[in-house]
């Protein structure tokens, strides 16, 4: 379908890291059922650095391909960088997504930022709360 | 491999159809309204075609009024029949949750416009009961307007005993048939009805063209201005070479329509055992009261576009009701009519067969769609949630 880019599609069809990681440092899943879009990451850090990463999405061939890009973005990554994470870049490494397809990306970078705000509360550790934004997809 | 089954969302144009349309784009280019005879030929070819429409329909040839397809003549048909009750006093309209946006969105419009709109409820079988109508009908009631058949997920209303509650009631009734013309037995007199909206694409002819059928003494008025042509009441040169393409397409289809509507009826009953036996499914529609070659399918736990991309993989053309296809947040406002909730209203496929469909096609079909459910529910949080009794499964 000419709808989305050939690199949309190649991650849409071979998607990376998909699947659940046990015993996770951090999780985050945002979207809700109602909209359509759920995407869920899950982390292993050690010692600051993303060491592995996995996701599952119920939602649209741009949504899993987003999740599937921006989780190949952070990996092996300092948690630093992967805060830097915006939904734009992710749009743009997937060749651009249609206007009203933005919003995956949104859901990725989210996903990520609540994955990461859940890392360090279950670390203990001091973070810049401000880096955080409220998740959610329709307003629900 | 290509394997269309998105036949209410288009056809593919019949050879009969195509070939009674190419003398008039060069041979007999006349415009009907030319009083020379390059323009007589073209209005002979006009009326010829109006008589073939209107005695495929049981009407009279004058009682056919070519529109560029089902929306325009939807459109006009409402517009026309609010426009006449109101100088009567009348501003009440009645239709159905689950009409085609043509529908809905024109009397949105005429809500706006102070007619007050009844929607009946469609029930979870998405066939509406003939007396919530006689229930509906009000002494200010000037329209009553029903689909023949459902675009989404193809129940069959009984337009029939609509047709002779509003008789009785002396309300004006109209049918968008765009689904159903060419695929049931019609006939405006029989089944009680006075306008009825068609479209030439959805029974093998061309895009852009389609007619609606207007009953003797139901007032018509018109929503284009302009010139004299359709007897006043739709003003712009006639589509000639797309009015003949309607006509050839419509008698080739009613030829063969008994035995097409038995073969397709028979793919759709298999393709509806087989998806059946996929897990946290559930069939869209009344089993029985459906168009012959519907499916329409919410399948638990996945979201329909991707559904579709999948199969696209797989050279399967099919259709979705999820928001995700439409480009707004919300899911097919047909499948919250039959009160599908949106978690599994996002997960819905519809395909739509014709009679050159193969009984192969439909068992790739099968295999395909139980894969790519599979794969998708793989990698989905909500059906890990379901499987784990996080959350509670909606559907068997």
């Amino acid at each position: 379908m000419a709808l989305y880019s050939e690199t949309v599609m190649e991650h849409f069809r071979n998607h990376r890291n998909v699947g659940v990681i046990e015993n996770a440092d951090g999780v985050g899943e945002v979207g809700n059922a109602k909209c359509g879009d759920i995407m869920k990451i899950y982390l292993k850090i050690d010692n600051d650095i993303i060491t592995d990463v996995k996701f599952e999405t119920f939602g649209c061939g741009s949504a899993i391909a987003s999740s599937s890009m921006a989780t190949e973005m952070i990996k092996g990554k300092p948690v630093g960088e992967a805060l830097e994470l915006t939904n734009k870049a992710v749009a743009e490494a997937l060749g651009g997504l249609p206007a009203h397809k933005m919003h995956c990306s949104v859901l990725a970078e989210e996903a990520i930022k609540k994955a990461l705000l859940d890392y360090y509360e279950k670390s203990g550790k001091d973070y810049d709360r401000s880096l955080f934004i409220d998740c959610g997809c329709c307003g629900e | 491999m290509n394997i269309y089954m998105d036949n209410a969302a288009t056809t593919k144009m019949s050879a009969t159809a195509i070939n009674a349309m190419l003398p008039y784009f060069d041979g007999v280019y006349g415009n009907p309204s030319s009083l020379h005879s390059v323009g007589q030929a073209a209005a002979e070819a006009l009326a010829d075609a109006r008589g073939r429409v209107a005695a495929c329909l049981g009407c009279a040839a004058n009682e056919v009024y070519f529109t560029s397809g089902g929306s325009e003549a939807d459109n006009q048909a409402i517009v026309s029949a609010a426009m006449n009750g109101a100088k009567k006093g009348k501003k009440h309209i009645i239709s159905t949750a689950f009409e085609h946006h043509a529908v809905l969105h024109t009397l949105k419009k005429l809500s706006g416009e102070g007619f007050d709109i009844t929607l009946l409820d469609v029930h979870e079988n998405g066939v509406i009961d003939p007396l919530q109508v006689e229930e509906a009908i009000r002494a200010d009631t000037c329209l009553v307007t029903v689909m023949y058949a459902n675009n989404e997920i193809g129940t069959v209303q009984p337009v029939k005993e609509i047709g002779r509650i509003c008789r009785e009631k002396a309300v004006t009734f109209h049918t968008d048939a765009v689904q159903a013309v060419g695929h049931l037995p019609i006939n405006v007199n029989d089944d009680n009805i006075d306008m009825l909206s068609l479209s030439a694409h959805k029974f093998r002819g061309p895009k852009g063209v389609g007619a609606l059928i207007v009953r003797r003494g139901t007032p018509l008025s018109s929503l284009i201005e302009g010139g004299a042509q359709e007897r006043g009441r739709r003003a712009g040169t006639e589509n000639v070479p797309g009015i003949v393409g309607m006509a050839a397409s419509l008698e080739e289809e009613l030829k063969h329509r008994a035995e097409n509507a038995e073969k397709t009826a028979k793919l759709r009953d298999r393709l509806i055992s087989g998806l059946s036996e996929i897990p946290h499914s559930v069939l869209n529609g009344d089993r029985e009261r459906r168009l012959p070659g519907n499916v329409s399918f919410c399948f638990e736990g996945i979201e329909g576009e991707s559904l579709l991309l999948l199969l696209d993989e797989k050279g399967i053309c099919a259709s979705s009701g999820s928001a995700c296809t439409s480009g707004s947040l919300d899911p097919s406002h047909v499948l919250l009519a039959i009160g599908r909730v949106h978690d599994i209203a996002h997960g819905s496929l519809r395909l739509t067969l014709s009679a050159d469909n193969t009984e192969e096609e439909v068992k790739y079909v099968i295999e395909a769609v139980k894969e790519a459910v599979e794969r998708l529910r793989s990698m989905s949080p909500i059906w890990r949630d379901l499987v784990n009794g996080k959350r509670q499964f909606i559907t068997k």
